[in-house]
């Protein structure tokens, strides 16, 4: 509805067409574009029988396990061909292995000028103390993107092929998962009250230091989606529904992935076009240091939490 | 043979874990045990990949009391690439199990040998 037209007036508008078209009312090639029903598929009698013929005779020499000579024959000699090409794959590694420059050499050839590079300049350009960190969210930020992209997908497939959407089925689920589970186990809730808290903290901890010590996003991120499971194991999910849903789960996704990708387009353009960012990098060592990269760490960290516990989720009982 | 075999031993052990990883995922017939044997072989390329950043006597590449030499730090190149792996293994594990759980909740088991007679019996 528009406040500034009239009702009939709103009906004419290309923008209330292209509204119902969005809603699905209507669809606008229905009626206008020409339609021909396939024609169905019809086959004469005499081959007819000799498909199935041919199939039965087909499966009698080929696919029956049992009777065939020829088959169990090919399953030991597939035994025994397996065992030989692995040995012989392992041989002919090894053999590369002894040729390779000894480990822990500084003058091997992989200790090149990009990882000098790496170790010279990455605390002045990054501010990151870690350089690893540096490195992944910074010189190689487009492709830890890309990880936290494929996380997402992961959890997409995983949610189209477990997903229970039948309603009945999803009862039936939920009361299996109580029969399986027990939920109300003393221990294990009591064990929980004192360590989830102090695994969600240990968690943060490790991704807020991501660039000053060991650690970042992923793993920080894995260590809060344990502490989620282990809160789902001893409460169950009615308690962790209160905070936790699959909208807020799709919502943190979109966001974290959302800024990510603002955020590194910004820094990508200025970095191409040598303009400044704007952005401080502090000093090394400080935990509001680095520019981008804590934001960036704490985004990747909340796409792995939700990710892990997703997972969890879905092959526990097809849903969050 | 090459003379850098004992030197190279974390290399070697790789290269065997890798072996026993991929004759798993030949030779066993349960699917889980198929995608265990995958992890292996992962695994295997992590141990690989650490031991190529190794620089006997150096330390971690976090930088300690401003020290911003090359003589000082491994080579943090793989460690970043060892990430990557990590992050695709967790992922293709995840859809593989996910895969397997269709399978068996539509044939009960997760023998292949079996799955696939029953498919052929299917087709009849």
């Amino acid at each position: 509805m528009s406040r500034l037209l009239s009702e009939e007036e709103y009906r004419k508008t290309k923008a209330f067409k292209i509204r119902r078209w969005y809603r699905g009312e209507k669809d606008p090639y229905l009626g206008k574009v020409e339609m021909k029903p396939q024609k169905p598929f019809t086959e004469d009698i005499k081959t007819q029988k000799q498909r199935i013929h041919d199939e039965a005779i087909l499966r009698r020499n080929i696919y029956d396990i049992e009777h065939n000579k020829k088959l169990q024959i090919f399953s030991k000699f597939y035994k025994v061909v397996s065992i030989v090409f692995v040995f012989t794959l392992i041989a002919i590694l090894l053999y590369v292995v002894s040729y390779l420059p000894p480990v822990g050499n500084a003058a091997n050839p992989d200790n090149n000028e990009v990882a000098s590079k790496y170790i010279e300049d990455g605390m002045k350009d990054t501010g990151a103390v870690n350089i690893v960190t540096g490195m992944i969210l910074d010189y190689r930020a487009f492709d830890t993107l890309g990880e936290s992209n494929v996380l997402f997908i992961a959890t997409c497939t995983v949610l189209i092929l477990l997903r229970v959407d039948n309603r009945s089925k999803k009862k039936e689920e939920e009361e299996n998962d109580r029969l399986y589970e027990p939920k109300n186990d003393i221990i294990l809730q009591k064990v929980a009250f004192f360590l989830v808290p102090m695994i969600i903290i240990f968690g943060i901890y490790v991704i807020l230091n991501g660039h000053l010590s060991p650690g970042g996003g992923f793993s920080g991120g894995a260590i809060i989606g344990s502490g989620l499971i282990l809160y789902v194991n001893a409460f169950g999910f009615k308690k962790i529904e209160r905070f936790f849903t699959q909208k807020t789960y799709k919502w943190i996704c979109f966001v974290a992935l959302l800024f990510y990708c603002l955020a590194k387009t910004y820094s990508f353009y200025c970095g191409a076009h040598h303009l400044e960012t704007g952005i401080p990098l502090g000093t090394p060592g400080d935990i509001l240091s680095s520019g981008l990269i804590l934001p960036l760490n704490i985004c990747v960290g909340m796409v792995v939490a939700c990710t892990m516990y997703a997972f969890y989720a879905m092959f526990r009982k097809g849903g969050f | 043979m090459g003379g850098n075999l004992l030197a190279n031993y974390g290399e070697a052990v790789a290269m065997i874990l890798f072996g026993i990883g991929f004759s798993n995922l030949l030779l066993q017939k349960n699917l889980i045990k198929k995608i265990i044997g995958l992890n292996i072989m992962d695994t295997a390329t992590y141990l690989f990949l650490a031991e190529k950043g190794y620089i006997a006597g150096r330390v971690a590449p976090i930088v300690v009391d401003n020290v911003t030499s090359v003589e000082a730090y491994i080579n943090p190149v793989p460690s970043g690439l060892v990430l990557t792996g990590i992050v695709v293994s967790v992922s293709v594990t995840a859809l593989m199990l996910s895969l397997t759980i269709r399978l068996y909740r539509k044939y009960h088991t997760l023998d292949m040998d079996e799955i696939s007679t029953m498919l052929k019996k299917e087709e009849e």
